[in-house]
């Protein structure tokens, strides 16, 4: 799966969502439907998916009881607990992951798109391929 | 995740581990007999803490954004491009900004060259450690790493434990010697445990900048600002009544509790990813073992830093095509001149290289670590530095250059414009005298 998808993915034509910061510097994709998908995907679905995103996102920024008592925790340990311990932004990161994954298999290869997890890219964008047109240049 | 310069790093290990090592090895002993057994076992903590702070902030991923794939850089260049009005010769890159507006707040992205991304507020770009770091505080020597988003924790509780620890053992010392002092008087008691004379002198001259520094980031903490934000005076009320920090979350507990406890972002590097070549503009890059690409990346990068991305371009084949795409190839000097009279280039870098909030590093020349790292690198450097300064130089010598170079923008360049001259010394100069000394270091490579 992985090797195939950079196959296809180094040639195919590819769509941006850009980060939005209006609400502050975390995580967070504009869910503004870019015009090159008209008409190939529904809009409904992309928003609902990039809205879904975004709110894992916020969970994983956001401080709750539980990120403080594992920063504590940690802390108490000198960080050494980190090394052998998942935090809960990685959760939410791998929950992402998967997330994007069921999409792309239940949703998006079917329409002929992609989406590429924002992990990947750095989350500095989500990135959107789609697979049935060759990139021109 | 360690810069090239680690030799203040080693210092830094050296003082703390030695000062302790002398403090476990000699007072304890006495003051574990006389006094408390606890003391050894509170100090041992500190210790332990300090430590693992330290090789925390150094060895940890600062937050450094990954760079832009190819793809990705490609649709922002296409975003940008502005039509190129103007005559061949006086091409000006176009304006690299884009501006949020972040709860109200208007906040201006710059575009990173090297990097080939808008840098997220907040963030900004290391010239020491060659990456864009989010949340970027300041590039600190004493630890070797950038202080960013993913280490200003550790950072900052190391400054407020080694500050602890510093005054613990400087006030242990001071025990020790008294009790000693008793029996005799000052002098034997120094006598007897120089060690402690040793320690005390240490922790006495580093306790102040150290408990200064810890106050600062104390109250930069309390008020979520990075030392890079306070220096510039970004959200000072200076700058107009409604100017507000946008990323307080509005109390100095919550602050606090955000920068002490809040969620740890893991590293966005893909340490085990494989780096692409140049070629495609590798977006993995970074980490340990991509060393060597990472310095042969810095190379294009510096050139592009200049202003001539041209030259790159005819090097490498496939970089800078950010900059100047469609510019002929005579037209290097011209750009790389154009950019120098305003010469911001030069001092901004100076500045963001060696800013420490303790200003002990602050006014020292960059280093010359020309044999350490690759001979392209390091010395290439040093080129330009030296490139400029002729430039600059032979600039306030004749003023009709600019004229010239307005009107000729092709190969009829006066004879002392050709590139061989530029980057052979002082010989391109015989006239100006009072730089000599810094214009000669090394410029016997080609281009």
């Amino acid at each position: 799966m992985d090797n195939m998808a950079r196959l296809s993915s180094s040639q195919c034509t590819k769509v941006f969502l850009q980060r939005d910061f209006t609400e502050g510097t975390g995580v967070r994709f504009q869910n503004k439907f870019p015009q090159e998908l008209e008409g190939k995907i529904d809009r409904a679905i992309l928003e609902r998916t990039i809205n879904t995103v975004n709110s894992i996102y916020l969970e994983a920024e956001s401080l709750s009881g539980r990120t403080y008592c594992e920063s504590c925790f940690a802390c108490m340990t000198a960080y050494i607990a980190y090394l052998c311990m998942d935090t809960h932004y990685e959760k939410c990161l791998k929950k992402v992951a998967r997330y994007i994954e069921e999409q792309n298999k239940t949703v998006f290869v079917q329409q002929g798109l992609m989406l590429v997890d924002p992990a990947e890219r750095g989350l500095r964008v989500f990135e959107i391929c789609i697979l049935t047109e060759q990139q021109n240049r | 995740m360690m810069a090239r310069q680690t030799g203040i790093f080693y210092l830094t290990c050296t003082l703390i581990i030695v000062t302790s090592g002398l403090f476990f090895g000699f007072d304890c002993v006495y003051l574990a007999q006389h006094v408390t057994p606890a003391i050894p076992a509170i100090g041992g903590a500190l210790f332990i803490f300090v430590m693992a702070t330290l090789f925390r902030t150094s060895f940890s991923d600062p937050g450094v954004i990954p760079r832009a794939s190819l793809d990705e850089a490609a649709e922002l260049e296409r975003q940008m491009e502005v039509p190129n009005a103007g005559s061949p010769g006086t091409y000006r890159p176009p304006p690299r900004t884009k501006e949020v507006v972040i709860k109200g707040q208007v906040v201006k992205l710059k575009y990173c060259f090297t990097c080939k991304l808008f840098r997220p507020p907040r963030a900004s770009h290391c010239s020491l450690c060659d990456n864009c770091v989010d949340r970027f505080d300041h590039h600190c020597p004493w630890v070797g790493n950038c202080v960013g988003k993913r280490n200003y924790r550790y950072f900052y509780l190391f400054i407020l434990s080694l500050s602890v620890h510093c005054i613990y053992i400087f006030a242990c010392v001071l025990t020790n010697l008294i009790l000693r002092a008793q029996q005799d008087n000052f002098l034997t008691a120094m006598k007897e445990s120089p060690a402690s004379v040793i320690e005390a002198i240490v922790c006495f001259f580093s306790v102040w900048s150290i408990v200064g520094l810890a106050g600062f980031h104390s109250y930069l903490v309390a008020s979520e600002l990075t030392t890079n934000e306070d220096i510039k005076g970004s959200f000072t009320a200076r700058r107009g009544a409604d100017s507000f920090n946008p990323y307080s979350k509005g109390s100095i507990f919550k602050n606090c509790s955000q920068v002490l406890c809040g969620p740890v972002p893991p590293s966005l590097l893909d340490r085990r990813g494989y780096v692409v070549p140049d070629s495609s503009q590798a977006h993995h890059v970074s980490g340990p073992e991509t060393q060597k690409e990472r310095e042969s990346n810095s190379v294009n990068v510096r050139h592009e830093y200049y202003g001539s991305t041209t030259v790159t371009n005819q090097k490498t084949g496939n970089m800078g095509t950010n900059t100047a795409p469609d510019l002929p190839p005579p037209a290097v000097v011209t750009t790389a001149d154009e950019m120098l009279p305003a010469g911001e280039n030069v001092k901004k870098r100076e500045m963001i290289s060696y800013q420490t909030p303790d200003g002990t590093i602050n006014n020292k020349l960059p280093p010359l670590n020309g044999t350490s790292s690759p001979p392209t690198c390091g010395g290439r450097k040093n080129h330009i530095w030296d490139m400029t300064l002729n430039q600059l130089n032979y600039m306030g010598r004749s003023n009709n250059h600019a004229a010239i170079h307005g009107t000729n923008p092709g190969s009829v360049y006066p004879q002392p414009y050709r590139h061989s001259d530029y980057l052979s010394g002082t010989s391109v100069l015989p006239a100006v005298k009072g730089n000599k000394s810094t214009m000669s270091r090394g410029c016997s490579t080609d281009f």
